[in-house]
């Protein structure tokens, strides 16, 4: 017998808990006066989107990849390298970007995945490392100093420079992301690639082509990040060669898996945490005593490190992972 | 360009090539062993460079210094192996990755707490100053040193692992690790041994690189990507791709970079010949990866498993 009484399970308190949180944050930041808050959210917002971008890659198609700060970087420098030669219209940037990032993924992605496991996890690693001494030797658009951009990318009929206006720009960028990825792990397309991750042979016995599809999946993986990228440096109004530096994949990679891999909202959930623990142990006087508040302060990326072993040791399937999920009960 | 310089350089990889060979002869025994992604092996590196620029400030004594670069990263690698590593062998890469960043975000930050964020200078001990004849050329001592220690533990290595009976349960474990602990070996000390063995080596590196490079926070990142690139090349578990995969590396990234531009300068005009240069030495030894990788994807010298 089907018991049809609807019980709201964890996972779906916690996603309709976090996405409203996002809709009211310019709200609640208006109303008392917290502009800071606007801009931190949006960076929050930016960066859920590129681990969702991850995720489509590592989450869904078992893709280890440590290179997708390669993409980042890229919608980061379309804004710059287009605002540099006085494109300023938004969505021809992100064209240019998009089309850069997914040549360069259509590029390197055969060759990543002819190899698999740990040599994977390195050549991607390899790839993003390539192109981030590329740029800081390109003297013409900053080097090492990376670039700034003078005004932030037009959008015809939207005010950009209005903070909570370009809130909302990351925040739909967003929610597409997220209903849309929804949407593909449901359809034929993302059985194809989860059922690549869980057992490959067994796909290409029974006759997939898989190597296109994994293909597929990376390059949309990319291109998630391209958009990050372009609306990372468009908050920042910066593309800074910091954003290609391994230790972003890194950080992306743990907000997926910490999150919770393979889920939809799993990374939304660990961007949030890693950069609530950023933020509350860099900035926030937590009144302990004698000088160990600015120890911690100063140096929290300890604290941060020993955070990632722990949960990575304890925490099987992330924290959003790990949460029961929906479903009626039997 | 004169025949010298050439030869200087060419040096100058081969005394590179040797330190990546320390550092990649270690990690790639416990990626092929133990098929555990270390990336904090960068972080080994930097600690070796710490402990024995502390010691030398503190005692004036080369020989204690090197004692506690290599003693001391050993440590350091077997608590590790003890309180996070072995709850890892069996799980993932991925969480395998995302511990070792942490212990690397971990680590930088414990050695700005200890040491402060400026970088640590050290100096070359006396008796290693100096140059040397080099084919009539004036080198460096301290840098000769470095390829002559090198070879030798590389030397050590090879006997440790072609004439021992450790060497043997080492390479059957590269190859086959559930087989030999079916046989009755004990594996969890012999994973033991060899992360103990790469630390050391790694901190062997890390304080011969010290004098001749900044000792700061972050130092091990560079090179750690630098060695997985060897690795990757050499074939992961050979220690004999790890020996010719770091000579590759290290001469190709060495002598690119001061010749890719002098090359470019033949044809084009010298300033964008520099910038050029510059650009596409960087990536030099990326595309030489990337190019052994498309053709043989197992590296120059796979392991043979199974």
């Amino acid at each position: 017998m089907v018991n049809n009484t609807y019980y709201p399970s964890a996972r779906s308190v916690v996603s309709v808990v976090l996405l409203l949180g996002f809709l009211l944050v310019p709200f609640v930041a208006g109303m008392t006066g917290e502009g800071y808050y606007i801009t931190f959210t949006t960076r929050v917002m930016i960066m859920a989107l590129a681990a969702s971008g991850l995720n489509i890659a590592l989450g869904y198609g078992g893709m280890i990849s440590l290179g997708h700060a390669l993409y980042l970087g890229i919608g980061a420098y379309a804004a710059g390298i287009c605002a540099f030669h006085g494109i300023h219209n938004g969505w021809a940037q992100l064209a240019i970007g998009l089309a850069a990032g997914g040549a360069v993924a259509c590029v390197i992605g055969p060759i990543c995945l002819r190899t698999s496991g740990m040599a994977f996890i390195m050549i991607t690693l390899a790839f993003a490392q390539m192109l981030y001494f590329l740029i800081v030797t390109l003297d013409d658009y900053g080097g090492d100093d990376g670039l700034s951009l003078t005004a932030r990318s037009t959008l015809p009929g939207l005010d950009v420079n209005n903070s909570t206006v370009f809130y909302y720009i990351a925040f739909a960028a967003l929610m597409l992301t997220l209903f849309f990825t929804a949407r593909m792990m449901n359809a034929r397309f993302g059985r194809l690639i989860q059922g690549c991750k869980s057992n490959h042979r067994r796909m290409v016995t029974l006759g997939f082509a898989t190597l296109r599809y994994r293909l597929a999946a990376y390059v949309l993986s990319a291109l998630v990040c391209v958009v990050a990228g372009f609306l990372l440096a468009n908050l920042v109004r910066f593309a800074s060669p910091s954003y290609l530096t391994w230790m972003v994949s890194g950080e992306l990679m743990v907000m997926v898996i910490l999150g919770g891999m393979g889920t939809v909202m799993g990374p939304v959930v660990g961007a949030v945490v890693i950069l609530l623990i950023e933020e509350i142990f860099s900035n926030v006087s937590l009144g302990l005593p004698g000088n160990l508040d600015s120890l911690v302060n100063n140096h929290w990326t300890a604290i941060l490190g020993v955070f990632i072993v722990i949960a990575t040791m304890s925490v099987k399937r992330g924290i959003y992972g790990s949460l029961p999920a929906g479903g009626r009960k039997p | 360009m004169s025949l010298s310089l050439v030869i200087l350089q060419l040096m100058n990889g081969l005394q590179f090539g040797v330190l990546l060979f320390l550092l990649s002869a270690g990690l790639t025994l416990v990626l092929g062993i133990m098929n555990f992604v270390n990336l904090m092996h960068g972080s080994l590196f930097m600690l070796g460079a710490y402990f024995s620029a502390a010691v030398l400030g503190a005692t004036g004594s080369f020989a204690q210094a090197i004692a506690a670069g290599v003693l001391g990263t050993l440590a350091v690698g077997l608590i590790l192996e003890r309180l996070v590593f072995r709850k890892l062998y069996a799980r993932d890469h991925m969480y395998q990755v995302l511990a070792t960043i942490g212990l690397i975000l971990f680590f930088n930050e414990a050695v700005r707490v200890i040491w402060g964020s400026g970088s640590i200078s050290t100096a070359v001990p006396e008796f290693l100053r100096g140059a040397v004849a080099i084919f009539g050329l004036p080198y460096p001592v301290y840098r000769f040193a470095i390829i002559v220690a090198g070879l030798l533990v590389g030397l050590g290595l090879y006997l440790l692992i072609h004439r021992t009976r450790v060497g043997i349960l080492i390479r059957a474990g590269a190859s086959n690790a559930a087989m030999i602990a079916a046989l009755g070996i004990n594996i969890r000390l012999l994973n033991t041994a060899v992360i103990g063995l790469g630390a050391a080596l790694a901190g062997l590196a890390g304080l011969m690189a010290a004098p001749i490079s900044s000792v700061q926070s972050g130092m091990g990142e560079p090179i750690l990507i630098m060695t997985l690139v060897v690795i990757v090349t050499g074939g992961i578990g050979s220690v004999r791709g790890a020996f010719y995969g770091a000579l590759i590396v290290g001469l190709v990234d060495t002598t690119g970079r001061v010749f890719l531009p002098v090359l470019l300068r033949s044809f084009m005009e010298p300033l964008k010949a520099q910038t050029l240069g510059a650009a596409v030495a960087s990536v030099l030894i990326y595309l030489v990866m990337a190019a052994v990788l498309a053709l043989k994807p197992q590296g120059l010298f796979p392991v043979r498993h199974g």
